[in-house]
């Protein structure tokens, strides 16, 4: 397998891992407080809506746009969330924003459950609702990625392959643990999920660029895929950079804890 | 109405998300490299880094913006 490939396997199963930690999460707390027959159903339409967007999205970008328009629209949206991801990293890195807990979310739902009433009989809206939004919500982006890298790296079986292991993965561990998943270090993770969609979004979209030029041919980099490794490395050390620079002092109330402090990155 | 708003924030949410410097800052970044690529004086290799680079120096502006200390209200 050539580097790109095992960028596309690895890039798709972590960012899926994180995405299905996440909607595990919120079905989970509606199926133990409320009703598991709802949190699944919602489930599976979640999922069956996820299915018809990524045919539909999928069918579109690969018939209608030119390569470097295809190339500047996923990268440009890549880099968007890659970033996204990469600021939230850098903020808990340097204590500016508390860490993604699992288990405060989990107690948030179960919260949020309790607040609903008693559930109906039968179908249970508010249990179906919720595991639906969690689980679209977070589908749609591990969708977004599973189309933009393995159309760029013209490896969308790849990608499937990856995003599935993810899935079977998760689900065989809450199955096991049947409590959130907050012993996966999903902080860590992020973060080098969010190294890799900015290096993969950063080259795309500056390649992309040239969509704009006569010819429309796409801006090519110097090592061309081989950059792309480079880029990883020069984006883990400016965020590197970039927590020793904000990185707040600690205070005794504030002072990590060794699970906390195991989580940093 | 109400579905096209609903239809139109879960977009805002899912692209922009909390942070909109981010996306603005990929916008910025883009632009400029475009402005670059107009003015036809580098090649493709060299405007390849300057677009990377470009990108880098308005992540670290919204990365500024984000934690620029704020005034205390009076």
């Amino acid at each position: 397998m050539t580097a790109a490939t095992w960028g596309l396997l690895i890039a798709v199963f972590v960012a899926c891992f994180v995405e299905m930690v996440e909607a595990t999460t919120i079905v989970m707390a509606m199926g133990f407080t409320r009703s598991w027959r709802s949190a699944l159903a919602g489930t599976g339409a979640a999922i069956g809506a996820l299915a018809v967007v990524t045919t539909i999205a999928g069918y579109a970008l690969t018939t209608w746009l030119p390569e470097s328009a295809l190339q500047l629209a996923i990268g440009g949206l890549l880099l968007i969330f890659g970033l996204q991801w990469l600021r939230k990293a850098i903020l808990r890195s340097s204590g500016r924003k508390a860490i993604h807990d699992e288990d405060q979310i989990y107690r948030d739902e179960v919260e949020a459950a309790r607040l609903a009433g008693q559930p109906a009989t039968g179908i249970d809206m508010f249990s179906f609702m919720v595991s639906f939004k969690g689980v679209f919500l977070e589908g749609m982006e591990v969708v977004f990625i599973v189309i933009t890298f393995g159309l760029n790296a013209d490896n969308i079986p790849a990608a499937c392959v990856g995003a599935a292991a993810a899935i079977i993965i998760v689900l065989i561990i809450a199955t096991l643990a049947r409590r959130p998943l907050s012993m996966i270090p999903e902080n860590l993770l992020k973060y080098g999920v969010g190294l890799l969609l900015a290096s993969f979004g950063t080259y795309w979209a500056v390649e992309g660029t040239g969509i704009f030029r006569a010819g429309r041919e796409s801006i090519e980099w110097p090592g061309k895929d081989a950059i792309i490794l480079a880029l990883i490395v020069i984006w883990y050390l400016l965020s590197r950079a970039f927590v020793a620079v904000l990185r707040v002092p600690a205070s005794p109330t504030t002072a990590p804890t060794p699970a906390r402090a195991a989580q940093e990155v | 109405m109400k579905f096209l708003k609903s239809f139109g924030q879960f977009w805002y949410d899912f692209i922009i998300g909390d942070d909109w410097k981010i996306a603005v800052a990929v916008v910025l970044g883009l632009t400029v490299l475009l402005g670059v690529m107009k003015a036809d004086v580098l090649g493709d290799h060299a405007l390849a880094v300057v677009g990377g680079i470009v990108l880098v120096v308005f992540f670290a502006i919204s990365l500024a913006i984000d934690v620029r200390p704020t005034r205390p209200k009076r």
